[in-house]
């Protein structure tokens, strides 16, 4: 029983975790590629940006959190989303709006938003400095342990605080967007710009608009995931270098302009990494006896090393391009 | 004044130009139809209202007022509608979506309009919570025009909504098309079912290299023997 528990712990909340950030920051790529047909690469920084305004504002008003019985970072989150989505805007209006009224291709914005990773990042180091900080600044992390009523499981399973926050805002975010893309006007405005941009025109929707609204979107879902994972583990400044293969990896998987097929394709590619990493020696353990005497269970039985994660998601990726460029939804090809 | 009119209209796509010197005027009751060979330049002419490509020379009136090379959604408020030969609906959208769309800019209409657009096309109605992109050719168009519709314009565009349809749709596209004039729409649609167009036409204009070879009354187009040897296939 122990086994299972070492597996809850490991594999199935870890991957709930990591998915669900992934998920959110696939969204937010998807719904960039699916109004304005480019690949933004500068999404992972808009997510550790969220997350360093949440460290700046944490730092600011350290006893906020305790008046409500949150995590101040949680408390300061909304505050985080709406200065994000402000720089999403702004970024749009100062260097993509620009390119697109030249009527570039859509792989110069691509390069164009690599720029702006660059610039991004080195604002935020500018500022945060290179050293990971703890979110947690005048408090402490709440670890729940859950005793299961079984007698052969005398391990409990461990959540985090942090966790069960991200659990929630996860599902409160994909029904948000879900309730947002199929009841408002300006939701289905959204989808009818991704389904046929012409004839949206054509329709009197203003373009605008609908690049406005989904730049705020999108930087709200970034401030949401950045902040979620730095939580969990701590901020740093580097955060997006390890996020932009998964979250891109995951959009691909699920389909690119599909928001339902990156939140499938954040779980595929977060749980794929989690298992990747997990050591099955333990869960052979129980059963080593059985193995015949020249085989032995080695310490650990991993299918890469940790520091070996970040190939997971480019193989998936690889493969994903290889064999089924359109990813499980039938989404576009990123061009 | 006519509801519009197009005075020796230059334009095309970059520097090139497209349409030589074409002349229209439709009334506000009236169905116009344009009809001519390939490359004469019916849909461009179209597309040049509607604001989708330069005009060089020439003005474009609606009511009077110049609105050439306006944007489309300043023509869409001005009371015009526009309906693509092709890719004219939104596929993952709902049907009552892709109608709603139609009234973006007049969201207080929606209701009341999405009735009146059952009214003319009543397969919507059945198929309203159907994405459009799973339909028919023919309930595709319905819904193309629909969701013109649903901005309550005074002049409404088509751009060959009978092209790859059954005869049998055919018929009952240009049914309609008499009907939402009949609603108080002016018509102004591209043809290559010439005969069946012209025979519900107040006014029709024979393009050919950009120009109005023949501009009369659908009925004297037809009846005249020069227009059935060159462009109607004798």
């Amino acid at each position: 029983m122990n086994e299972l528990v070492f597996f809850i712990n490991n594999v199935v909340i870890a991957g709930s975790v990591t998915g669900s950030i992934y998920a959110i920051g696939a969204i937010g790529v998807t719904l960039v590629f699916s109004i304005m047909r480019f690949a933004h690469f500068a999404h992972a920084d808009m997510m550790t940006f969220g997350a360093f305004m949440v460290l700046l504002l944490t730092m600011a008003f350290p006893g906020a959190g305790a008046v409500v019985g949150l995590p101040t970072a949680v408390v300061m989150l909304p505050l985080a989303m709406a200065l994000t989505a402000l720089l999403a805007v702004g970024i749009d209006k100062a260097f993509y709006k620009p390119l697109r009224a030249h009527g570039v291709k859509p792989i110069v914005i691509v390069i164009g938003s690599l720029g702006v990773t660059l610039m991004l990042q080195g604002l935020i180091r500018l500022f945060a400095g290179t050293s990971a900080q703890s979110l947690y600044i005048a408090e402490r992390k709440e670890i729940y342990r859950l005793e299961l009523p079984f007698e052969l499981a005398t391990r409990p399973i461990i959540v985090t605080e942090p966790q069960v926050i991200l659990f929630i805002l996860t599902i409160a975010a994909v029904v948000g967007l879900h309730l947002f893309l199929n009841r408002s006007r300006l939701g289905k405005a959204m989808r009818a710009m991704s389904d046929n941009p012409d004839l949206a025109q054509a329709s009197g929707i203003n373009i605008n608009t609908i690049v406005a609204v989904t730049w705020v979107i999108v930087g709200g879902l970034a401030a949401i995931a950045g902040t979620l994972l730095s939580l969990d583990v701590t901020f740093k400044p580097d955060l997006s270098f390890f996020l932009l293969l998964p979250i891109f990896a995951a959009a691909i998987v699920g389909g690119v302009g599909h928001p339902y097929g990156a939140i499938a394709g954040g779980f595929v590619v977060g749980f794929a990494e989690t298992l990747a990493v997990f050591n099955w020696t333990v869960m052979l353990r129980p059963i080593a006896h059985h193995f015949p005497d020249w085989l032995e269970l080695p310490r650990n039985l991993a299918f890469v090393g940790t520091e070996y994660k970040i190939v997971v998601p480019f193989f998936i990726l690889v493969a994903i391009l290889v064999w089924r460029p359109t990813g499980i939804f039938k989404g576009k090809v990123i061009s | 004044m006519p509801l519009l009119e197009a005075r020796d209209v230059h334009g095309g796509y970059g520097g090139m130009n497209i349409l030589n010197g074409v002349n229209m005027t439709i009334e506000a009751d009236e169905i116009g139809v344009i009809v001519g060979p390939n490359g004469a330049g019916k849909s461009t002419m179209l597309k040049a209202i509607f604001g989708l490509l330069t005009v060089n020379q020439g003005e474009i009136l609606l009511r009077g007022e110049p609105i050439h090379n306006l944007p489309p959604n300043k023509l869409v408020q001005k009371g015009m509608g526009f309906i693509p030969q092709e890719k004219n609906v939104f596929p993952s959208l709902t049907v009552k979506e892709n109608l709603e769309m139609g009234a973006f800019l007049k969201p207080n209409n929606v209701k009341r309009m999405l009735d009146k657009v059952y009214g003319f096309f009543p397969p919507l109605y059945e198929k309203r919570h159907q994405p459009a992109g799973e339909l028919s050719g023919g309930q595709r168009q319905m819904v193309a025009m629909g969701r013109a519709l649903m901005a309550e314009p005074d002049v409404l565009l088509l751009d060959e909504p009978t092209a790859g349809l059954s005869p049998l749709y055919m018929n009952e596209i240009f049914e309609r098309v008499k009907e939402i004039n009949a609603a108080g729409v002016g018509i102004l649609m591209v043809e290559q079912n010439a005969k069946q167009a012209l025979a519900i036409a107040d006014k029709g204009f024979v393009l050919a290299a950009g120009q109005n070879r023949f501009t009369d009354t659908g009925a004297a187009l037809l009846a005249d023997p020069d227009v059935a040897k060159s462009f109607l296939g004798g």
